[in-house]
C-alpha cells in the first residue's frame, strides 16, 4: 500500500455543488505529486481537505485520506490537531500574511511543536538549517517583516517540515515570488522531500512549476482528476483534451509560440452534473460526452484518464517564425524616452533610462519587482513625476505629469493597467466606463459615444451585452479585455501594458497575448511590462532589461533570448522554468 | 460569448460561480441597474427595514402629532393641576405646571423631526466634502484640512453651545450649526479614510492619466465608491442628533418655554418623578424609540455594506 493514498475524496458546499469531485489518488514516501489547474478548479479547496479541513460553508461529503494508514478525516479534536502539521503539513499560498507578524522567527517555529520546551530549540535549528536559513540567534529573533519574501516562504516550509510531518501540502508557494526566488524555493522543496521521505502535494497553476518539481501529475478541472500520470507523460503526450490545452496555452522562452486559448468559461458549480466536466469547452466532444457518466480510463502504464478519446489529443501547430521587426529602418520613434530619471523623495528607482519604441513594434521591458518597470510606465502615462529626462511620442515631447499634457497627448499614449480588478471602477457599468473614455479622449458626444463603445467591445472580442455589466460580474479575463476596450477607444498610438497578464490563469493568459498579438499586427505600438520572459518571447520583439532602475541589456528577442551578454539577463533566463513539450515542438 | 475566460479566485469562484456565474449566463436578462445598487441591496435587508419603518412612524408620530393634541399643550385652565397622575381626559396625567401631557407629547416632537435630520444631512455632506477633499489632493490640502477638523473636535461641544447660546440666543438654526459643528469632524475622519485607499486603485489612476477634472474624479470615481460608509455615517448622526438636540433641551440651552420639545418636558417634571412618573417616561420613551429606529438602520446598512463590500 502506498503511503498517502486518497479514496473518492469529495467536498461539496451547501447546496449539494461538488468543489472536489472524487478525487482518488497514491503516492509513495519522497514522491511530488504536482496538482495544476485553472482557478476555480478545486486546487485549495483539495488541499486543504487533505488536512481534514473545509472553508466556511463547504464540507467534505465523503472518502478517506489515509497518510500512513491513519485516515485523516476520522479523527477529531485533539488527534486531528496534532496530525494537523503532526502528519500532514501545510504551506499557504502567501507567507507575508501566513507568518504573525509579532512573533520571531524562533517562537513561530516552535509554536507548531508539542515537545517540552527544552528540547526545541534544536529542533528549530534543524529545520532552518534544512531550508537553508542561518541559526545563529540573531536571526532567530528576526520578526517576519525584516525578511525578504523568498525568506518569509523558507519560514514557512522550516514551520512545516519541523514536527517531521509524513506529507506536505502546498499550495502555490511560489506564486508571489520573483522567478530566481521561485526556482530556489522548488529546488529546496524537491530536496526536502527526497532528503526527509517526505510526500508532497504541490498545487499549482504552472504548469512549468509543477512539472519542474513534481514526479507525477495530476491535472484537475471542474473538481475532478481529469488526469494522472507521470510528469513526462503529462507534458509530453498528455490523453485528456483539456491538458493538452493547458501546455498548449504556455509560451516558451526557446521559441516564438501562439499561444492556445481554451474557449468557454470555466466549469460552473451545480448540484447535478450530467457527462464530462469539461464537455462545453472540448474541442473533440463527442455527442455521448455531454450525457454518459464519463469514468476513469486505467492505461496500461499505471496513468489514469477520465476521457472517452482512446488516442491522445493532437497537438496545436504553434510556431510563429519570427518575423521582420516592423520598426527595422523606421526613422521615426513612436516612443523615445531619453535619459529618464525618477524616484520618491530620498531614494532614485529609475537612472539614466532610455529606450526606444518603433511603428508597429512591441517592446519587452523586463525585469523583477522592485527593478522599477511600474515607475518608469507611471513615469510614460503622467501620473509619477520624473527628476530628469525627456519622453517623446512620435516626436511630439510630453509634459511630466498628465494633467501638463494636451488632450490629445493623453490619447496618444495608453496604459493598461495590471490588476484587472481594480482597472474598472467597480460602481460602473463595463460599458459606462468605457463611454467616459470616449467622451474625455475620443473626442466623440451624443449616440456616436455608444457606437464607439460597442465597437471597442467588439474588438477585444467581448460581446456587447456585456456593456450593461458591473465589473464585478465579469472574469479576470473578461476584465481585463474591458480594460484594453477602454485603451482602444482613445485610438492611441501606443499602448502601455504593465504586466497585464500576471494575474491571471495561463489560459486566460493566451487569450489576452493572442488580443494583443493581433492589435500589433493592426500596427499599434506597445511598450509590454513584465517579469515573465517566456510570454515576451512569444509576443515582444525586443526586449530591454532593467535591474535596479538601470538597463543593462536591450537587443532582438531572437538574440538576447539565444546568447544573453549581461549576467542578469543571464540568470533570469536561467531560472525561468520551462515545459520541455512547449520547448521541444 | 466566442471566447471567454475563467472565473477567478477560487474561493468565490466556487460560490459565486454556484450563486449567480451559471445561472447569469444560462439567463442574458440581469436584473436591473435599480436592483444592483447599493441603495436597493441595503433596503432589502429586514434589518434595515425595521429600522427604517420605525424612524419613519417616529418622523410623521412628530409631524402629524400637533393636529392631534386633544388639548392646547399650553393651557393649565380647566385641567386637574400640577403633576395630576392619568385621569378620564388627561389619558398620561399632567405636568408641573398641569399641562396635558399628551397633548405636550403629540406637539413636542415637531422641533426634533426637522432638526435632527437636518443636521444629520448637513454634517454627513459638509463631513464628505471634507474627507474627499482632504484625501484627493492629499499633502498640505489634507494636513490643513484636517488639523482644522481636530480644532473643532478639541472644542468641548457643550461649552461651545453654552457659549453660543448665550451669545446668539436659542435659535433653532444655531442649535443645528452647533451640532453639525460637533459631527462634521467625525463624519470627515471616517470618508477621509474611506476615500484614502481609492487614490491607489487604478481606475482612478487611469482617470487621472486620462486628464478628466479633478471635480469630476471626486464625483464619478471617489463619491460611488464610499457611498456605503456614506449611508452608515448618515443614520449614525441621525442617532446622534436626536440625542444630542434633546440633550441640549433638557439642559435648557434649546428650545426656551413657553415652546418645548420632549427634552425640555423631561427637564420640566423631573421632580415629580415620584408622583407622575409618566410626564418624564413617555417623552423618554419617544426619544428612544426615535433613537433606536435610527440605531437599527444605521447597523443594518453598516452589515450589508461589509456583505457587499466583500463580494466585490
Amino acid at each position: 500500500m502506498a503511503y498517502v493514498e486518497v479514496k473518492h475524496l469529495s467536498v461539496a458546499i451547501g447546496d449539494g455543488s461538488l468543489i472536489v469531485d472524487d478525487v482518488s489518488l497514491e503516492l509513495e514516501a519522497g514522491q511530488v505529486l504536482g496538482v495544476v489547474g485553472e482557478s476555480g478548479s478545486g486546487k485549495s479547496t483539495l488541499a486543504l481537505a487533505m488536512l481534514a479541513y473545509a472553508r466556511r460553508g463547504a464540507q467534505i461529503t465523503g472518502g478517506q485520506v489515509l497518510v500512513g494508514g491513519i485516515d485523516m478525516l476520522q479523527l477529531t479534536g485533539r488527534p486531528l490537531r496534532l496530525a494537523r502539521n503532526g502528519t500532514v503539513a501545510y504551506v499557504p499560498q502567501d507567507p507575508a500574511t501566513a507568518l504573525n507578524p509579532k512573533l520571531s522567527i524562533k517562537r513561530q517555529i516552535s509554536e507548531v511543536l508539542t515537545e517540552p520546551l527544552s528540547q526545541r530549540p534544536p529542533i528549530v535549528a534543524a529545520a532552518l538549517a534544512s531550508v537553508g536559513l542561518p541559526t545563529k540567534p540573531e536571526f532567530l529573533r528576526r520578526r517576519p517583516g525584516a525578511l525578504s519574501g523568498g525568506q518569509q516562504q523558507r519560514v514557512a516550509l522550516a514551520m512545516a517540515i519541523a514536527p517531521g510531518p509524513g506529507l506536505l501540502v502546498l499550495d502555490e508557494p511560489t506564486t508571489g515570488l520573483d522567478v530566481t526566488t521561485q526556482a530556489r524555493v522548488l529546488e529546496l522543496v524537491a530536496k526536502l522531500c527526497r532528503e526527509r521521505q517526505m510526500a508532497a502535494i504541490y498545487i499549482s497553476h504552472d504548469l512549468a512549476v509543477v512539472a519542474d518539481v513534481a514526479d507525477k501529475i495530476a491535472v484537475m478541472y471542474g473538481g475532478q482528476f481529469v488526469e494522472i500520470g507521470t510528469a513526462e507523460q503529462v507534458t509530453t503526450a498528455p490523453r485528456h483534451p483539456y491538458s493538452r490545452a493547458l501546455i498548449d496555452a504556455v509560451p516558451s522562452v526557446r521559441r516564438r509560440l501562439r499561444l492556445g486559448a481554451i474557449p468557454g468559461r470555466a466549469a460552473g458549480l451545480m448540484p447535478q452534473r450530467q457527462g464530462c466536466v469539461f464537455y462545453e469547452r472540448c474541442t473533440l466532444a463527442q455527442e455521448r460526452c455531454g450525457v454518459d457518466d464519463i469514468g476513469v480510463q486505467l492505461m496500461p502504464d499505471g496513468a489514469q484518464v477520465r476521457c472517452v478519446l482512446t488516442s491522445e489529443p493532437p497537438a496545436a501547430p504553434r510556431v510563429i517564425v519570427d518575423e521582420a521587426d516592423p520598426a527595422a529602418g523606421a526613422s521615426e520613434s513612436a516612443l523615445l524616452v531619453k535619459n529618464l530619471a525618477a524616484g520618491y523623495s530620498h531614494h532614485r528607482v529609475l537612472h539614466d533610462v532610455s529606450l526606444t519604441v518603433g511603428p508597429g513594434e512591441c517592446v519587452a521591458l523586463v525585469g523583477e519587482s522592485g527593478s522599477g518597470k511600474t515607475t518608469l510606465a507611471r513615469c510614460l502615462i503622467g501620473l509619477h513625476p520624473r527628476q530628469a529626462g525627456e519622453v517623446l511620442v512620435f516626436g511630439d515631447e510630453l509634459a511630466p505629469l498628465a494633467r501638463q499634457r494636451t488632450a490629445e497627448q493623453r490619447r496618444d499614449i495608453q496604459y493598461i493597467f495590471q490588476n484587472p480588478y481594480a482597472s474598472l471602477n467597480p460602481r460602473r457599468t463595463v460599458g459606462d466606463s468605457i463611454a467616459v473614455a470616449v467622451k474625455f479622449l475620443g473626442g466623440a458626444s451624443g449616440p456616436a459615444v455608444q457606437a464607439e463603445v460597442a465597437a471597442a467591445l467588439e474588438r477585444v472580442e467581448l460581446p456587447a451585452a456585456l456593456a450593461q455589466r458591473y465589473p464585478a460580474e465579469l472574469s479576470g479575463g473578461q476584465r481585463q479585455r474591458a480594460a484594453i476596450a477602454r485603451a482602444l477607444v482613445c485610438h492611441p498610438k501606443v499602448l502601455l501594458c504593465d504586466e497585464v497578464t500576471s494575474a491571471l490563469d495561463v489560459s486566460v493568459q493566451a487569450s489576452v497575448i493572442e488580443l494583443l498579438r493581433g492589435l500589433l499586427e493592426e500596427g499599434l505600438s506597445m511598450l509590454f511590462v513584465t517579469h515573465n520572459l517566456a510570454v515576451v518571447r512569444s509576443i515582444a520583439h525586443r526586449a530591454t532589461v532593467l535591474e535596479k532602475g538601470r538597463i543593462v541589456e536591450s537587443a532582438p528577442v531572437e538574440r538576447l533570448f539565444a546568447a544573453p551578454e549581461h549576467p542578469y539577463t543571464q540568470e533570469l533566463l536561467a531560472n525561468t522554468l520551462e515545459l520541455a513539450a512547449a520547448a521541444g515542438q | 460569448m466566442s471566447r471567454d475566460d475563467v472565473k477567478p479566485a477560487p474561493a468565490q469562484a466556487a460560490t459565486a460561480a454556484a450563486a449567480g456565474g451559471a445561472a447569469a449566463e444560462a439567463t442574458p436578462a440581469t436584473p436591473s441597474r435599480w436592483a444592483r445598487s447599493d441603495l436597493a441591496r441595503v433596503l432589502r435587508s429586514g434589518q434595515v427595514r425595521a429600522g427604517l419603518i420605525m424612524t419613519i412612524i417616529m418622523v410623521i408620530f412628530a409631524i402629524v402629532g400637533p393636529f392631534l393634541a386633544p388639548r392646547n399643550p399650553n393651557d393649565a385652565s380647566g385641567g386637574p393641576g400640577p403633576y395630576n397622575p392619568p385621569t378620564d381626559g388627561f389619558p398620561l396625567g399632567t405636568d408641573n405646571i398641569g399641562n396635558d401631557v399628551l397633548s405636550r407629547l403629540l406637539a413636542g416632537g415637531i422641533h426634533l423631526a426637522w432638526m435632527a435630520p437636518a443636521s444629520a444631512f448637513t454634517a454627513v455632506l459638509l463631513g464628505a466634502v471634507v474627507g474627499v477633499v482632504a484625501a484627493y489632493y492629499g499633502g498640505v490640502v489634507d494636513m490643513l484640512l484636517m488639523r482644522l477638523m481636530d480644532v473643532l473636535l478639541a472644542f468641548p461641544l457643550v461649552v461651545f453651545i453654552i457659549l453660543f447660546v448665550s451669545m446668539v440666543g436659542p435659535k433653532p438654526w444655531l442649535l443645528v450649526v452647533l451640532v453639525v459643528i460637533g459631527m462634521v469632524p467625525g463624519v470627515a475622519r471616517v470618508l477621509r479614510g474611506a476615500a484614502l485607499p481609492l487614490k491607489e486603485r487604478e481606475y482612478v489612476l487611469w482617470a487621472t492619466a486620462a486628464g478628466i477634472p479633478a471635480r469630476r474624479i471626486m464625483l464619478r470615481e471617489y463619491l460611488p465608491n464610499i457611498w456605503s460608509p456614506l449611508m452608515v455615517e448618515l443614520g449614525m448622526r441621525l442617532m446622534w442628533s436626536i440625542g444630542a438636540l434633546a440633550s441640549i433641551s433638557y439642559l435648557g440651552y434649546g428650545i426656551q418655554a413657553p415652546d418645548f420639545d420632549w427634552g425640555t418636558m423631561i427637564e420640566e417634571s423631573r421632580n415629580g418623578l415620584q408622583t407622575q412618573p409618566w410626564a418624564v417616561l413617555v417623552p423618554v420613551l419617544v426619544i428612544v424609540l426615535f433613537t433606536i429606529g435610527s440605531n437599527i438602520m444605521a447597523e443594518g446598512a453598516a452589515r450589508v455594506v461589509a456583505r457587499t463590500e466583500k463580494d466585490r
